[in-house]
């Protein structure tokens, strides 16, 4: 377990993980159910027990869509998805953690492709 | 960052737009800063367009500040990211400043804008670091009124002055409202409607006449910007909405989000057609015609 990444991450969400009743409500709610390794209770309850580095380099942590279901959906007002932002944050802080570059962007574009995907994806991808 | 520059066509229509807020000052008119955002001036033209004529229409004057940016496209709500909560806090101060409530169109602007707001007349550790940044005349703490453009129908104008002043009724359409996610969520800062059981849009569509029909997938997420991370994932997402649209028996489907109408149409794989909400309020008043000369 690594105190400062756990203290980093509890302060950059501003989550108190020890609400959390372990009921699994985000996770039933998340629409990227499917596509995660570590779901968001389990991001909850990892960054309580300091195992950060592991949510850090899993995918899961570029699946979300910040689509704040779990964050009206949780009974505990717990707000799981402050948590993978804060640990999305952590990893593409890195030096070289960047998963989206402006270089990537042209092959991915195409005529309809609204500005609005774009400049959300560098905001949630890159640093 | 996107640099924001309005075409020749675009300033043109701004002009419009002000000469008639001069005339129509000192009368009943309402004004309201308007913040289109990035995409209203680029792939989304029609959802400006359509809202800019249907609001002079309804009497709501719309100011554009000179100076605005792009809010980002989604909030960050880590507490250390504050670079990325000033484009919304200049334009909020714009408004203040102008002693108008602040207006979008745009489901994300609206939703980076009101998270904002809310963050910033309670957190008063981000507030002061935010103010640090701008060094406005006076710091920035939070008063401004934000409306998404359908909070003003209903509030402002109020569904029954619309009804009244619909010629082309959308009488028997059977019309599906799409929410998505950040029309609503979270509720607390956006408190715009019910998250689960929202009506705004479907009193809308009753008041150009249309029937609402209520499906399962309205409130959730079409995938978003992982279009630009995982097609598959955004196939799956808007394929799903438009599915449940369909089985309910919806002929079409409106939105208010520039990026719920790219998913709905390129990555879902269905046919139904997928609509602005402007759009139809514009034909619904009898505009449609005269905003696209
Ligand atoms: S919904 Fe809330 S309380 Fe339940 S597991 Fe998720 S974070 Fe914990
Ligand atoms: S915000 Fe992220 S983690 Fe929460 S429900 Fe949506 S996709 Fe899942
Ligand atoms: S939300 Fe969208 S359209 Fe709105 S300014 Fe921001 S990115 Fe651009
Ligand atoms: S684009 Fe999708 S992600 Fe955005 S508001 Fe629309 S539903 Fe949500």
């Amino acid at each position: 377990m690594n105190k400062n990444l756990k203290e980093q991450v509890l302060r950059s969400s501003g989550v108190n993980v020890l609400k959390c009743m372990r009921c699994g409500k985000c996770s039933a709610t998340c629409p990227s159910y499917d596509e995660m390794e570590y779901h968001p209770h389990q991001f909850v309850y990892m960054v309580e027990k300091g195992d950060i580095e592991t949510l850090m380099k899993s995918e899961s942590i570029y699946k979300c869509l910040t689509c704040f279901a779990c964050v009206d959906r949780c009974p505990r007002g717990v707000e799981p998805a402050r948590v993978v932002e804060a640990v999305r944050l952590a990893a593409v802080r890195q030096q070289g953690g960047n998963r989206l570059e402006p270089s990537d962007i042209p092959a991915l574009l195409d005529e309809d492709l609204p500005q609005q995907a774009i400049v959300t994806a560098m905001r949630k991808y890159a640093k | 960052m996107i640099a924001v520059s309005a075409d020749a066509d675009g300033s043109e229509k701004i002009c419009r737009g002000n000469t008639a807020v001069s005339r129509q000052k000192g009368f009943a008119m309402e004004t309201f800063t308007y913040y289109p955002g990035c995409t209203l001036r680029t792939k989304a033209k029609e959802l400006d367009t359509y809202a800019r004529a249907s609001a002079q229409a309804l009497g709501i004057a719309l100011e554009e500040p000179a100076d605005w940016q792009c809010c980002g496209g989604a909030y960050t709500t880590a507490k250390d990211e504050i670079a990325t909560k000033l484009s919304a806090v200049r334009v909020l101060n714009s408004a203040k400043e102008a002693g108008q409530p602040l207006i979008t169109v745009c489901s994300a602007c609206h939703n980076v804008i009101k998270q904002t707001e809310y963050d910033i007349t309670r957190d008063e550790e981000m507030a002061s670091k935010v103010n640090n940044y701008l060094g406005l005349a006076e710091p920035y703490t939070g008063g401004t009124k934000v409306y998404h453009y359908l909070e003003m129908l209903r509030d402002v104008v109020g569904f029954d002055k619309l009804k009244e002043k619909v010629v082309n009724p959308f009488t028997g359409r059977k019309i599906a409202a799409y929410y998505g996610c950040l029309l609503l969520r979270p509720a607390k800062a956006l408190a715009m409607d019910d998250p689960e059981n929202p009506t705004i849009i479907e009193d809308f569509i009753r008041a150009i006449g249309g029937t609402p029909v209520i499906y399962a997938q309205r409130n959730e997420c079409c995938g978003g910007y992982i279009t630009m991370e995982d097609k598959a994932q955004a196939q799956k997402r808007s394929g799903s909405v438009m599915s449940s649209a369909e089985d309910m028996g919806a002929e079409m489907v409106i939105t208010a989000c520039p990026l719920c109408l790219y998913n709905l149409k390129k990555n879902s794989g269905s046919d139904l057609p997928v609509y602005y909400f402007t759009e139809l309020l514009a034909e619904a008043l009898g505009l449609k015609e005269a905003s696209n000369e």
